[in-house]
């Protein structure tokens, strides 16, 4: 959501504006002296550049005031604002672009020291070796030393005595795939299933291939489930599903299926205001929290995960710190810590939306006033993204099993869930990481058979692991798995591009580490370019024009100590430029680490294969599917996913996306970095529509605009007929009547005695000032200004291009004072047309237009017996013709309310409007009914309206018209001024164009059989036999009723040359049918007006 | 219409939900004070803000019109509200509004000064209480923290779907004043109503 900067009100979001088209177009002094051709230029053309435009907005849903902006077209930026009548400003320079990582090195620059933190220690053993001291400085639950597999945590062969963040004491049971299980209260539903020992959990979309639990994350390809109970929803990944008590969930191949029912839990939003989002609350996020935090600034710090600490969780490391940050950040006032809440969405000016899954855990035990879930509309003065970074996996023969999973997503299911997802691992990387992660599984109990290592000198890291007795492989790779069904069972390896010398190991688990992409999805989002990095093999986070840093591995950067160290910069920053003091944060100590070795990229692993290397494991595409691709001739990965459709699953490719470009670019032999990425787009993850749509659903889905009498309507058994956002009296069925028979009764009482109806919703503009007159002259085709204080004249509004807009009455109230009315849907529209003329053309006028439409209710009161009920009704008003003639008004007392009568007709009867206060109108209602009981008046909505206004022909602007008619089209050249100099539209009526005699006209048709009903739409056709295709068209019915005054059907129609056919038949296509009509002068009923004055 | 009003009672745009607001203020337990303040009397006053009349005006009724956007100025019992550059929404106590559309034309004189009874086009809602902000801020766009939208503040904005003039009163805990075009304040009503499930 864009923020425009108003000049009187300040930057607002963009839905508070319109939309004005380019500046600095004035109209044409003198109109009547161009060409036709200079005239269509002014009318028609406007410039369409790329790069700064001026162009005109309208601040409508706040100060109304017309201004000038000049927005950069390519950028969307709105590079300066100006006020209405003001000299266009030189352009102002773009925002710079700046780099998204100050705190990062130069490009590719390797770093081989480990950076201490700030008053470490350092020089302490790592973690994850069996007898040496735990990495952490304190005693998170995670970690620890080597524990034996748990055989009796309620039957989950599979649970870790010790480890895991779960709470042991709140067993839960849950049902997948019809087989009932155990798990505990933080378990998520794959680290369940892990835990009974299940990993196998569905088959693949195209190729119905075994998958299993492939990660720990939202990065998860494989494991997508369907819930069942307590509501259906679909395609979840089970290691985002937060397990509950009673929870039935299924494998999915493939689609999800939607629920059948309505959703019945509430879901809302919030708008949020902070000077720091800080997306992300594991080392980097918390350091940068932790920097800002005291601050006084207002901070919002927003993680997926239940709890802080991000992937800090998964190594069961500085956990004392966490805690003690989520304490500091609790007791902070101004900081807001928002769990299980992902930012899905980084748009325009820092806007960026979340959803936050409140009571999805509870399953069934969730509250019912507690939204299920909620949309954040976070406006943010910075941003910080520390998002972390995903493994990424390695194309290699049969990658795919069930059993293969990415290194560190195993650390974390024995970390955070305390379950180990196999007994016999082996371990495939290119990279240090996966040591790390071994190591740690090793003193958790996992038996890690061998690390295959495709770089050739693994070295610090590697020798740690053969200390602790594990065989390295280095400079070699897998080249294919075995198994069955349900897990893998054994694992081949080569050396890295040979097909001799393959070993063969029995696993259970093979654990993968391609490298690590950051994910930069948000910042790229937002506008920010990502470049290659040679270190990771990976792009990260570059420049971006938004106000928004990157931290920690999300900015590529990866060593522990500097993550932390750039996290609490980069908080510390954001505030600092907001004006508040941050302090230094204490960071946890990191003990030294292994020298590091360079990463070896590899995407597909090299070697002859004829089993499948699966690049996409959730859209079943393979290197060869990608090699298709390219064969074929595409050159860009945009192409070869919508080729392949690699990474349009609903994963978007977390895992895949960065392995298809080196694919890709290995493919062509050329260079990932001169490849690029797809683009990322919102959202992130998915989001339901439910969560999307908040509370604007059901009744609350568009607004109900009602009357002050509404609820007469509806106790009188109305049905409603939606006229823009009101809620207007369609017809008043009366013992089982339908609407024909309804209409045609109100219709007759009305045409025969008196009906009345609750006009209120006619849109109502007081115009105020000096100049009114001239005012109401330049936008109507007819003459304001001779109108006589005490009358009425009606007018029609064109657009400058001479077609119809609006029409309506006027009342001249004072010399210098009307009351425009007009049409129902339209009156805001033609408020802000009067505002843009008054601002932006004619700012010399002294006029004003104030809305006064909910000022006054109006009740139309119809028929031959209605001077009876007025006169009934206001003792004091002399009713008669000649007191009180038509198109004159009256200011008297009704029913002892004080009113407002207005002498006009929409339906050639004797008529009148009374106007009075909403806060009376129900009371005015109910004496008109009660005065008119003795003449049988009858209430009457919408539809009789309409049939007795078509009687007589009178069009509706809209319905009748459709923005290509003109007045003159409409028969009503009288009310298009020849003596006015200009008004709005005039020149458009000498155009060429506008004045062929084979325009469209209104007209009336009666078809030759009175009974029968021409659908509006309907077209018209010369011949009573069609001619082959194209068939020349006519015209098209716009109006078709049942007449009770006619005795028989009768329609309008917009016809070429339609006055010139009258009394010809043309043939209107009706189903199969052509239906012979009559075409007819547009007044079908009192042509010679004898029923107006009664 | 005041000597009808004796006979012919006032029906406000809210009277029908009158019970429901007083509902959840009470099952809120204090978080949330929900209420209709009917029939306040609302002028729409343009003029020239730097033109003789709008001294004048100031004068007579000992209350300047705010000129900085979005605020307000309250004296005695009249609020005048920005709502544009020449544009203001005086607002009073019920049945003032002839009494002081006479007091501003006779200030105004022959200057230009549109004056417009706008007492009937909106309602007011009163929305206060410990949660008013939270309340408001699941469907206003603005921010209304305190150090953004303190008292005499206020703007025309959108809550839920549709417009609204928002006044922040004199202390942050007199909450706001939500004034709603008398069409959309049933809508209005309800999905406040909705927003305030949590809270009551």
């Amino acid at each position: 959501m864009l923020l425009i900067p108003c000049p009187w009100c300040g930057p607002r979001d963009e839905a508070e504006f319109h939309y004005g088209g380019q500046a600095h177009v004035p109209y044409p002094e003198d109109p009547a002296s161009l060409s036709d051709e200079e005239w269509a230029r002014y009318l028609f053309f406007r410039d369409n550049p790329k790069g700064p435009f001026a162009e005109r907005w309208s601040h409508a849903a706040g100060c109304r005031r017309w201004f000038n902006a000049v927005r950069d077209t390519s950028t969307n930026e709105v590079l300066a604002v100006y006020r209405s009548g003001e000299e266009r400003p030189a352009t102002p320079e773009p925002r710079p672009v700046f780099s998204a990582r100050p705190g990062v090195p130069p490009l590719g620059e390797f770093e081989d020291e480990a950076v201490q933190a700030e008053g470490g220690p350092g020089g302490a053993a790592p973690s994850g070796v069996e007898g040496a001291e735990p990495l952490q400085d304190g005693t998170g639950r995670g970690g620890g030393g080597a524990a034996p597999i748990s055989g009796s945590a309620a039957g989950q062969p599979f649970r870790h005595a010790t480890r895991g963040r779960i709470d042991r004491d709140t067993p839960l049971t849950f049902t997948f795939d019809g087989t009932e299980y155990r798990g505990f209260r933080g378990d998520t539903l794959a680290s369940a299933l892990l835990a009974n020992g299940v990993i196998h959990t569905g088959t693949s979309i195209k190729l119905g291939r075994p998958r299993g639990i492939f990660s720990a994350g939202v990065e998860e390809p494989n494991a997508v489930i369907q819930i069942e109970e307590p509501f259906p929803e679909p395609m979840l990944p089970a290691t985002t599903v937060e397990l509950y008590d009673g929870l039935v969930a299924t494998s999915l191949p493939g689609q999800g299926r939607l629920a059948t029912s309505p959703d019945p839990a509430r879901y809302d939003a919030v708008h949020a205001h902070c000077d720091l989002l800080i997306v992300g609350a594991g080392p980097a996020g918390l350091a940068a929290a932790a920097a800002a935090a005291r601050s006084g600034a207002r901070v919002i710090l927003a993680d997926d995960q239940p709890e802080p600490g991000g992937s800090l969780l998964g190594t069961a490391e500085h956990l004392d710190w966490v805690q003690d940050v989520t304490r500091q950040l609790d007791a902070a006032p101004e900081v807001r810590v928002l769990p299980r809440t992902t930012v899905f969405g980084y748009y325009d000016d820092n806007h960026l939306l979340a959803v936050e899954r409140r009571t999805n855990h509870l399953g069934a035990a969730a509250s019912e006033n507690v939204s299920r879930e909620r949309v954040w509309r976070i406006r943010a003065r910075r941003v910080v993204l520390a998002t972390g970074a995903h493994e990424r996996s390695l194309a290699f023969a049969d990658n795919d099993r069930p059993g293969v999973m990415l290194a560190s997503s195993a650390r974390t299911h024995v970390n955070r869930h305390g379950v180990l997802p196999g007994r016999h691992a082996v371990v495939f990387t290119t990279n240090d990481s996966a040591y790390a992660a071994a190591l740690d599984l090793a003193s958790a109990g996992l038996a890690i058979t061998a690390i295959v290592d495709t770089r050739p000198e693994p070295g610090e890291w590697a020798d740690r692991a053969r200390a602790a007795g594990i065989e390295v492989l280095p400079g070699h790779a897998v080249t294919g798995t075995e198994g069955g069904d349900d897990r893998l069972t054994a694992v081949t390896v080569a050396p890295y591009g040979e097909s001799a010398g393959q070993r063969q190991f029995a696993a259970d688990l093979l654990l993968v580490s391609g490298g690590w992409n950051p994910v930069a999805h948000l910042f790229s989002q937002s506008g920010g370019k990502l470049r290659y990095d040679e270190t990771l093999g990976s792009f990260v986070p570059d420049t971006c024009r938004q106000q928004v840093e990157v931290a920690g591995s999300a900015s590529g950067v990866m060593d522990p100590a500097t993550v932390l160290a750039q996290g609490a910069a980069a908080g510390a920053r954001a505030v600092e430029a907001e004006g508040y003091t941050p302090e230094t944060p204490r960071l946890p100590a990191v003990p030294a680490q292994p020298r590091p070795t360079p990463p070896m990229h590899v995407y597909v692993v090299p070697g002859d294969t004829d089993a499948p290397r699966f690049v996409d494991l959730q859209r079943d595409v393979t290197v060869d599917d990608l090699a298709r691709a390219t064969g074929a001739g595409l050159r860009s990965v945009e192409h070869t996913k919508r080729y392949t459709t690699a990474g349009t699953a609903n994963d978007q490719g977390k895992t895949s996306g960065v392995l298809a470009s080196g694919v890709v670019a290995e493919l062509l032999g050329v260079d990932i970095s001169a490849l690029g990425t797809t683009t990322f787009r919102p959202p992130y993850t998915p989001v339901s529509f439910a969560a999307l749509a908040g509370r604007d659903r059901g009744a609350l889905s568009d607004p109900v605009r009602t009357t002050a009498i509404h609820e007469w309507h509806v106790a009188h058994g109305a049905l409603f007929e939606n006229v823009g956002q009101w809620k207007r009296p369609w017809y008043y069925p009366q013992d089982g009547e339908d609407m024909e028979a309804a209409v045609l009764r109100e219709c007759r009482a009305t045409r025969e005695s008196v009906g009345f109806m609750d006009a209120s919703t006619l849109g109502k503009i007081d115009v105020q000032g000096p100049d009114a007159g001239v005012f109401l002259d330049r936008l109507y085709t007819n003459m304001m200004s001779t109108l006589k204080v005490g009358m009425i004249r009606y007018g029609v509004m064109c657009r400058p291009d001479g077609m119809v807009f609006d029409d309506g009455t006027v009342i001249r109230v004072a010399q210098d004072r009307f009351l425009v009315t007009t049409t129902t849907g339209n009156a805001a529209t033609v408020l802000d047309w009067m505002e843009e003329w008054l601002q932006t053309e004619w700012p010399e006028l002294k006029v004003h237009c104030t809305s006064v439409t909910e000022q006054w209710a109006t009740v139309a009161l119809v028929g031959p017996k209605s001077r009876e009920v007025l006169g009934s009704l206001a003792p004091r008003l002399a009713v008669a013709n000649d007191d009180f003639p038509f198109m004159a008004w009256r200011e008297t007392t009704v029913a002892g309310i004080a009113a407002r009568v207005c002498r006009i007709s929409f339906s050639g009867e004797l008529a009148y409007e009374i106007n009075v206060s909403p806060w009376q109108a129900l009371a005015l209602w109910e004496a008109v009914y009660e005065a008119g009981a003795p003449y049988g008046i009858t209430p009457y909505g919408t539809e009789t309206m309409h049939v007795l206004r078509a009687e007589k022909g009178y069009p509706i602007i809209g319905q009748d018209t459709d923005g290509t008619v003109t007045p003159q089209d409409l028969g009503m050249s009288w009310v298009v001024s020849k003596k006015k100099p200009d008004f709005i539209g005039k020149r458009s009526h000498a155009r060429a164009d506008t004045t062929r005699p084979d325009r469209k006209h209104l007209v009336g048709l009666l078809p030759e059989d009175p009974g029968t009903f021409l659908p509006e739409g309907t077209h018209l056709v010369a011949d009573g036999v069609l001619p082959s295709p194209p068939v020349p068209m006519l015209g098209h019915v716009t109006s078709s009723y049942r007449s009770a005054a006619l005795g028989r059907t009768f329609a309008l129609a917009l016809i070429k040359g339609g006055r010139d056919r009258i009394g010809e038949r043309l043939y209107a296509p009706v189903g199969d049918q052509l239906v012979p009509v009559t075409v007819a002068g547009p007044v079908l009923y009192d042509p010679e007006g004898a029923r107006r004055d009664g | 219409m005041a000597e009808t009003a004796l006979t012919v009672p006032l029906r406000s745009p809210l009277s029908q939900v009158t019970d429901r607001l007083a509902t959840a203020t009470r099952t809120s337990g204090g978080a949330i004070r929900l209420a209709e303040l009917p029939f306040l009397a609302q002028l729409n006053v343009r003029l020239d803000a730097k033109g003789a009349a709008a001294e004048a005006v100031g004068l007579a009724l000992d209350l300047q019109l705010p000129l900085q956007p979005n605020t307000a100025v309250r004296a005695g019992e009249l609020t005048a509200l920005w709502l544009g550059p020449d544009e203001w929404l005086l607002v009073g106590p019920p049945g003032s509004e002839r009494d002081l559309e006479d007091r501003i034309r006779e200030a105004a004189g022959d200057e230009h000064v549109s004056v417009t009874d706008v007492s009937a086009q909106r309602t007011t809602l009163l929305v206060t209480g410990p949660r008013a902000h939270d309340l408001l801020a699941h469907g206003c766009p603005l921010d209304l923290h305190p150090r953004a939208f303190g008292s005499g503040r206020c703007a025309q904005t959108t809550l839920g779907r549709t417009q609204v003039v928002l006044v922040a009163r004199d202390e942050p805990r007199a909450g706001f004043w939500v004034l709603v075009r008398s069409s959309f304040a049933g809508y209005l009503a309800d999905w406040l109503l909705d927003a305030a499930t949590e809270y009551v």
